[in-house]
């Protein structure tokens, strides 16, 4: 080959590549809802993640209707998270809506807890206190603890308890004691959290990250509409439309 | 010693004129008339005050994160210390209620409260001086229909000596001179009306401005200038090698005013705040308006002159690492050759505010990534993610120096020091 030749080879090389990057360029960016939440999936991946000093918990198929309280809580400043609070800073409800509705469509990856417990529940999680005015944690969350997915205004978004980390469920209890999450009023989950002791929240927390999941566990698409306790959040969520069809596990 | 009292006294004498001279000048009022009360603002007065108000983004310093509109309480952190914006609903005792229209003129027009005191310039009255009467009074009449709030804001935190309010006598006397927008006749009537608005309600000089240490807009006229309390930078305006619009056409503009996406280059951080509450509002006749100014006041000269790098192995090793974590973190969005994907992802080859001298716009816009503001023009935009999480200092600034010299861009590298500089708000 000459070096006439491999010059040649090289100026077609470059032609090319300069042609299909600009083709490259030249193509709009997918008009998805995958698109879009790019910007989510740097940290929220689909079984959730463990970070340099974060938790950053799975999206995919938790309630849309929870999903959407979350994401006004950080915009509006309910709950406290810098990186989130800047990212939802700019987005309407509808947009936000639809965020919600997106991720609650994907399909949800458990992880397998890393020590599984065999132990019965904590009697605060079937049964609560009621001296104490703590109703049980099955009665909202479910007898499986996988919550419910919003489906209409009488069927309340509440989120699932089960393959989240220990140090997550207790930060966000602690939060809720202390009141740096609030959820709109009546806060039912800020009086919860603010009757339990230190102790138990370590207890529940502990017990709950240790329960594996069974197979294609989905959040009930209903559940009991008489809730012990009033919930600013449960009230307040409007209808949200029907994510696209979750794939099936 | 008669002699040394004499001095003494001429000394005293002269403190005192120049004492008084500041409070005349700073107390100094034109001779703007006062005008009778609305008694019954009418809907169509109401309406345009509530347009006005959005142009003047009153919104924007007058509410907390998710807190009730126009109720206040919001900090507003300054080298000077923190301010805290005033409730500015209808409420008689924390808003207000009880004002008059020919208060909230004092207030616009001449930065005094009702009571007389004057006001620190955090309350842009150096520009907010410049609005007509009768849109003073329009504004006026829309906040009157505001529910009212009762939410009283906690006091500024003000370091001394800026604590003493009565210096502000003095800040008055040196930069603060009341009166209306006076058209030029030699312009278009549209070229006045985007003044009117640039210069006037929307108080882009509060930001677009160097500011000097005592905090008064320095330097040229929407020259660009550092936020104040922000890690942003505010480009010029002026000056096509920043965000001048010499090279955009007025629709071009328009877009960019209205839905913060340009064809190089996109709104970030306080902007987006502005355009978000305020400019994607206006109507196109004003965004036209503003447009046409805007380009009028364009130069290609450099507002502040950007330093290439001298390609050293050092300097190069950096780019170089740089490339590698565009290649995986940023490629994706941006493309292989930096120009981006138009309406989405924005270029990065050309875009001017990637090669601004100050780096800060483009380190924060890594660091926290963020979606362009939600507008009517584009309700579901796309976005970018963060990187304080998963990047280094070390490799932002890396990436941040590749950027800033790639596909023919010119700018300085940026450390890790830089960065860090960079992370607050």
């Amino acid at each position: 080959m000459t070096v006439m030749n491999s010059l040649k080879l090289l100026a077609l090389f470059v032609a090319l590549t300069v042609s299909l990057s600009a083709r490259a360029a030249a193509t709009p960016a997918p008009d998805t809802m995958s698109e879009r939440a790019k910007p989510c999936l740097a940290c929220h991946a689909s079984e959730g993640r463990k970070a340099r000093d974060e938790y950053y918990p799975r999206l995919a198929g938790k309630p849309a209707g929870y999903l959407f309280n979350q994401m006004t809580h950080f915009r509006d400043g309910r709950r406290q998270h810098r990186a989130m609070s800047l990212l939802m800073e700019k987005l309407s409800d509808d947009y936000l809506r639809q965020l919600a509705g997106y991720f609650s469509g994907l399909p949800a990856h458990y992880v397998a807890p890393q020590a599984q417990g065999t132990m019965a529940p904590p009697p605060l999680l079937t049964q609560g206190d009621t001296a104490r005015k703590i109703p049980a944690c099955i009665a909202c969350h479910g007898k499986e603890f996988l919550g419910s997915a919003f489906t209409g205004p009488d069927k309340p978004a509440i989120p699932g308890l089960l393959g989240l980390p220990a140090d997550y469920i207790s930060a966000q209890l602690g939060a809720w004691k202390v009141g740096t999450r609030l959820a709109a009023a009546p806060d039912c989950m800020a009086d919860i959290a603010k009757a339990l002791s230190a102790a138990e929240v370590s207890t529940i927390a502990t017990w709950l990250a240790s329960q594996p999941l069974p197979a294609g566990s989905h959040p009930a698409s209903s559940i009991a509409t008489d809730l012990p306790v009033r919930c600013g959040s449960v009230d307040s969520v409007q209808e949200i439309p029907a994510p696209a069809p979750a794939a099936k596990p | 010693m008669k002699r040394l009292l004499t001095i003494v006294l001429t000394v005293l004498v002269l403190i005192a004129c120049a004492l008084a001279l500041a409070i005349l000048m700073g107390e100094r009022e034109d001779d703007s008339p006062a005008v009778a009360a609305i008694e019954k603002p009418s809907p169509e007065l109401i309406a345009r005050g509530a347009y006005l108000a959005q142009a003047g983004n009153c919104l924007g310093c007058h509410t907390t994160r998710g807190g009730q509109p126009y109720a206040g309480g919001r900090e507003l952190p300054t080298p000077f210390g923190t301010f805290v914006t005033p409730n500015i609903t209808s409420d008689k005792e924390s808003g207000i209620g009880s004002w008059t229209s020919q208060d909230f003129w004092r207030a616009l027009h001449y930065g005094k409260s009702r009571d007389g005191r004057v006001l620190y310039p955090a309350f842009p009255y150096t520009e907010y001086t410049r609005i007509k009467r009768e849109d003073a009074d329009a504004m006026f009449a829309f906040l009157q229909t505001i529910a009212p709030a009762t939410q009283k804001s906690a006091a500024d935190r003000l370091d001394f000596p800026y604590s003493v309010r009565p210096l502000l006598y003095v800040w008055r006397a040196l930069y603060f001179k009341p009166g209306i927008y006076a058209p030029i006749p030699a312009q278009s009537e549209e070229w006045n009306r985007g003044a009117y608005l640039v210069q006037g309600l929307g108080h882009c000089n509060a930001c677009h401005s160097t500011r000097n240490a005592l905090g008064a807009a320095g330097g040229a006229a929407l020259g660009g200038g550092q936020v104040a309390g922000r890690s942003w930078y505010a480009p010029s305006l002026t000056s096509d090698s920043e965000a001048g619009s010499g090279a955009r056409t007025n629709e071009e503009t328009m877009r960019l005013l209205s839905t913060g996406l340009a064809d190089k280059g996109a709104a970030a951080g306080p902007m987006s705040e502005v355009i978000s509450q305020s400019l994607q509002h206006l109507n196109p006749a004003d965004l036209r308006a503003m447009a046409v100014y805007l380009k009028s006041l364009s130069s290609p000269s450099p507002a502040k002159t950007t330093t290439a790098p001298t390609f050293t192995a050092e300097v190069q090793a950096r780019i170089d690492k740089g490339a590698r974590i565009y290649e995986k973190e940023c490629k994706d969005c941006h493309g292989g050759s930096g120009k981006g994907n138009a309406g989405a992802y924005p270029a990065l080859a050309g875009n001017p505010g990637v090669t601004l001298a100050s780096p800060v716009n483009t380190i924060r816009s890594v660091l926290d990534g963020g979606f362009v503001p939600v507008t009517k023009a584009n309700p579901r935009p796309y976005g970018m993610p963060p990187f304080a999480q998963s990047l280094s200092n070390e490799e932002i600034a890396q990436v941040v120096s590749f950027i800033r010299n790639a596909w023919g861009n010119q700018a300085s590298v940026v450390s890790a020091v830089q960065v860090d500089k960079s992370g607050s708000d």
